[in-house]
């Protein structure tokens, strides 16, 4: 297959949500000298900065905006779908990938793909689904892209059997604070600093990705109902094995004994002897096994009233969530799209936050400090804290990146209204029961954790910081999340 | 950098003994502040402020560097060479002007010279200190620029209208400068207390509504959160004030105090 033509349409961004988190626009004039100055956040949308955004098309453009950048440094940005303040650089430059979008190679055979570094994994799926192709690792929105998937070593409902993304690339190109452009092998010291570094190695250009074969785009799922914590830990460490992709959604405001209780969804790519069936899906698939055509509500409006999300209503949502799901149910079909990515369905769902937005708190504790995570749940659900989206996930063996995240244990994920009274405070607490037990938070997440704890969380800090020093001496790449962290 | 929560690391006071901004300060040490820039007058009163802090950071077990910095709001000529430095030591997450003077409305009207005095450091020299911060925060990208404005500026008063012109001037200037740096990263925030006990207004009968340093403290730690525009302390001297603003003058100039 040529690369000429599987580059997107310029007008692509339509049907992305767009990168920035709603806020600044660049006027005519910037955007025709292909710079703009803009107002940045992550998905949260707090804490946001000025920054001078650049879109190059090439990757001598690249190049130039990066050589250009100035005191202040520049960071890659795709999609923004980060959470916190990785992608954004106040003051400096920030580089908008999305315009390197050119899928370069696909070994439909051997089940590889190289492209740019700002190629989305809606495009991916878009491009390799109907060759009988899957990209090895998917987290819960489909719109990151391959340069962040990289930077902030994603992980998905896989993790258990595949590790995070970065296992499954092969190599990379790097351009790095120098001016160079290196090739970045999978096992380098590079690589691994670079693979959850943030994107404060260089700038990722191109990968290549290992893939996964699929036969159908449909996902065969177990449903189950667990009322409990202890139920739910249990059911994962006995037989989480036996599925491919795994997660829990669970319900932090039920109370007392029911505290944690979950929904639990695990499953496999569906293999075609399972359209034989009867159901609908079955029956439409038969026609087009590998379709992906995933559909989108209209965006969230732009003023969403604050405080919509309260105690009582998330409570009502949560309870509503949980009887509605089957008590058990197996082999069930559904559409690769509501499995990994339910909320792609709704453009700009972020908006539901309002103005003062939200933060997402992720940890990971080691499989044995199951104590820790039971103090989590306890404090969490005795705040009242109104999450709707707590998911929690049993990590495989830890992966090699420096600052990767994941490590064999419990994560446990939720998003809180930033404006909630004392959240501040209560979430050093969390902080603490994760550092104390050994386990770490998500740099990809993160919008407010204390400094002084990053230490502990990450051992590898030091050899990370120390190769930044002399990579990049002056401070080529950086971020809010660099400077906030000290990283 | 500043947190989600609006949590500065980094905080440059101007008027470093105010005591409303050190109590400013301390909430922002329970929290994430680990540079705390002090400046002002030199002399003991500043060097306290400044131990005052890093016996609290001490408290909190905190590593906390805290600095003074020689500065004269009746010189503006020497302010961007003063804050400059300042600014080139690293980034500052929230500065806050909260030097001024009160003066003596009754003495002063009969002393021009007095009188300028109250008008330059309060108005004057926050528009010289003012603008060298705005330019620095703008380059940087980030910050918070909070400002102590007052009621008394909203309308003036029989009773304290040289201090409240001087404070009328500072707030238009601070709002203005508020749109100036809309869309820039830069955030400003208008605070306007009441009537404060401090050792400004000590000896003073208070006015109705009056407030303390740590309530204005607290207002402004939730105001930076929020990144409002402008906030009143305490909340209800917003309602209140909107009234007396449109008062008829016969009226208005009537009011006790």
């Amino acid at each position: 297959m040529s690369a000429q033509h599987l580059r997107s349409p310029r007008r692509d961004a339509t049907t992305a949500p767009p990168a920035d988190g709603g806020h600044g626009r660049p006027t005519e004039r910037e955007a025709a000298a292909g710079s703009a100055h803009r107002l940045l956040t992550g998905w949260g949308g707090t804490a946001p900065t000025g920054a001078r955004v650049l879109r190059p098309g090439t990757r001598a453009q690249a190049a130039a905006a990066v050589r250009a950048c100035g005191a202040r440094g520049s960071i890659a940005r795709g999609l923004g779908r980060a959470y916190g303040d990785a992608a954004q650089n106040a003051g400096g430059t920030v580089v908008d990938t999305t315009a390197l979008d050119r899928v370069l190679a696909i070994d439909a055979v051997g089940g590889t793909v190289t492209c740019e570094a700002g190629v989305s994994l809606h495009r991916l799926m878009t491009v390799l689904l109907p060759l009988g192709w899957f990209v090895p690792v998917t987290p819960g929105t489909r719109y990151v892209t391959v340069g962040g998937a990289i930077g902030a070593d994603i992980h998905g409902k896989n993790h258990h059997v595949s590790g995070s993304f970065t296992r499954h690339v092969r190599g990379l190109e790097l351009l790095t604070a120098d001016g160079e452009v290196r090739t970045v092998p999978r096992g380098s010291e590079l690589f691994d600093a670079t693979a959850g570094g943030m994107g404060l190695t260089g700038l990722v250009l191109s990968a290549t990705v290992d893939l996964l074969p699929v036969e159908t785009s449909l996902m065969s799922v177990d449903t189950e109902r667990l009322p409990d914590l202890d139920s739910l830990l249990a059911t994962l460490t006995a037989t989480d094995d036996r599925y491919r992709y795994s997660v829990a959604w669970i319900d932090l405001l039920a109370r007392g004994t029911a505290a944690g209780r979950a929904v639990l969804t695990r499953g496999d790519h569906a293999p075609a002897a399972a359209l034989e069936g009867k159901g609908r899906t079955a029956r439409a698939a038969r026609r087009e096994p590998l379709a992906f055509r995933p559909g989108q509500l209209p965006p969230a409006p732009r003023a969403v009233p604050g405080g919509l999300l309260r105690g009582a209503t998330v409570g009502a949502f949560n309870r509503l969530y949980y009887h509605k799901a089957p008590r058990r149910r197996t082999d069930e079909l559904q559409r690769l799209s509501a499995f990994f990515h339910p909320l792609d369905g709704l453009p700009h769902w972020n908006r539901v936050y309002g103005r003062a937005g939200f933060v997402q708190w992720q940890c990971v504790v080691p499989e044995d400090a199951d104590d820790a995570l039971r103090r989590v749940v306890r404090l969490l659900s005795r705040r009242s804290c109104p999450s709707f989206l707590a998911v929690l996930k049993r990590f495989g063996a830890g992966d090699p990146g420096w600052l990767s995240f994941p490590a064999r244990g419990w994560t446990l994920a939720l998003d809180i209204p930033a404006s909630l009274p004392g959240l501040g405070d209560f979430l050093d607490l969390l902080d603490e029961e994760v550092a104390v037990a050994g386990g770490r938070l998500y740099l990809a997440k993160d919008a407010r954790m204390r400094p002084e704890l990053l230490r502990a969380m990450y051992p590898r800090l030091d050899d990370f910081r120390a190769l930044r020093a002399r990579l990049d001496p002056r401070g080529v790449f950086t971020s809010d999340l660099a400077r906030r962290l000290a990283l | 950098m500043k947190d989600a929560f609006g949590s500065p690391q980094s905080v440059l006071v101007l008027g470093g003994t105010s005591e409303i901004a050190l109590a400013t300060v301390r909430r922002f040490l329970a929290r994430r502040t680990r540079t705390v820039w002090l400046a002002g007058r030199p002399g003991p009163r500043l060097d306290a402020a400044a131990a005052g802090l890093r016996d609290e950071a001490a408290a909190h077990g905190a590593q906390v560097g805290v600095r003074t910095v020689p500065f004269d709001a009746l010189a503006p000529e020497t302010h961007e060479e003063v804050l400059e430095k300042v600014f080139a030591e690293g980034d500052i997450d929230l500065v806050l002007v909260a030097f001024g003077v009160l003066g003596d409305q009754t003495a002063d009207e009969h002393d021009p010279m007095a009188a300028v005095h109250v008008t330059r450091t309060n108005y004057t020299g926050a528009v010289s200190a003012g603008l060298v911060c705005a330019n620095a925060l703008r380059a940087q990208g980030h910050g918070s620029l909070v400002v102590l404005s007052s009621v008394a500026g909203e309308r003036a008063r029989r009773a304290n209208f040289i201090y409240g012109s001087s404070k009328a001037g500072l707030d238009a200037f601070t709002q203005g400068l508020g749109d100036a740096l809309h869309g820039s990263g830069v955030h400003v925030l208008v605070v306007r207390p009441g009537f404060v006990h401090t050792r400004m207004t000590e000896g003073r009968p208070p006015a109705p509504l009056a407030t303390t340093p740590g309530a204005v403290a607290d207002a402004i730690v939730h105001g930076v959160r929020r990144r409002s525009r402008t906030v009143w302390v305490p909340a209800a001297l917003g309602p209140v004030m909107s009234v007396l603003r449109h008062l008829p003058r016969p009226l208005f100039r009537r009011l006790p105090g």
